[in-house]
């Protein structure tokens, strides 16, 4: 089964790449933008048929490797 | 007195920090990741570098390495941990310090001599050291320090702050502050002042006529300290 995890920056945490994207697409024309803000995205094949089962081991991933709490946080889909 | 330095894949500031260790009267030696073990040791150093690429975050999987284990063991039975550079990123990873290194606020890798400011005394690294500001180098994409306010309350109360950038008079101010890092911080103790973990490179200031000295009163001044 394939689960999917995106990992993004809290509220708050400075995210300068999110912001030199947003600059640089405010100077190619996209004045409407605002704000990025960037993140990772995870595909991952857990050998197992049960879907809460898959995100809840998924989800002990996340807290235990993926995403680093101090600064992230995880959003399994 | 006796020093392990962990070589992680990617590592590549583990055999300067080896040199450095042995010229002020270690006896060190090189320890693999993949190891369970650590040999006795009164010192532990992880060295500066990009372990395993700097993937997924730096010094992430370094934290889950297979010796990991045994340096936290090691640091929470009072042991001394060092982590310079990565060393320092892979110990937030672990937990064993507080907070996060983050990209550098203004995103260019930085390669520079810096000053630092000692900011704590009572501790095996700094006692009795000889010079309160010292001048150390830095190379690093991801050294700015943050954590949440509540933690840093918890660190300042606690005078874990080990250094923070300066200027060469000592001042700690915004022009001082390389790479964004909360409140000037170069580097951080755990509660109990046996781990440190630092982003300045005292292993690369320890011969007057290459680069500078100030690295060699750091590693007099521990080895000072433990004797």
């Amino acid at each position: 089964m394939k689960i999917k995890v995106i990992v993004t920056l809290k509220n708050g945490v400075l995210d300068p790449q999110g912001k030199a994207i947003q600059q640089t697409l405010n100077g190619m024309g996209f004045e409407s933008v605002n704000e990025v803000r960037q993140g990772k995205y995870f595909d991952i094949e857990v050998n197992e048929n049960d879907e809460v089962k898959a995100k809840s081991k998924v989800e002990d991933m996340c807290k235990k490797l993926l995403a680093n709490l101090v600064i992230e946080d995880f959003k399994i889909i | 007195m006796k020093s392990s330095v962990i070589i992680f894949p990617g590592s590549n500031c583990d055999r300067d920090m080896d040199v450095a260790l042995k010229k002020f009267g270690f006896n060190n030696q090189m320890v693999w990741h993949n190891d369970a073990e650590l040999p006795k040791s009164d010192l532990i150093v992880l060295p500066g570098g990009f372990s395993y690429g700097d993937y997924l975050r730096c010094g992430s999987i370094a934290g889950k390495s297979k010796i990991i284990n045994s340096v936290i063991e090691y640091a929470k039975s009072g042991g001394l941990v060092l982590g310079i550079c990565n060393g320092f990123q892979i110990l937030t990873e672990t937990g064993l310090l507080p907070g996060v290194l983050q990209q550098n606020k203004y995103l260019e890798f930085i390669c520079k001599n810096v000053h630092v400011k000692i900011n704590d005394t009572k501790n095996k690294y700094f006692k009795n050291i000889k010079k309160e500001i010292l001048e150390l180098h830095i190379a690093h994409n991801e050294g700015n320090y943050f954590c949440s306010s509540d933690e840093l309350k918890l660190i300042e109360d606690n005078n874990q702050i080990a250094v923070t950038y300066c200027n060469k008079d000592g001042t700690c101010d915004i022009n001082s502050n390389p790479n964004g890092a909360l409140k000037n911080i170069a580097g951080i103790f755990n509660k109990n002042k046996n781990i440190l973990g630092m982003m300045p490179h005292p292993e690369r200031m320890i011969d007057k006529y290459l680069s500078g000295e100030d690295g060699s009163i750091f590693f007099e001044n521990l080895l000072g300290n433990l004797n």
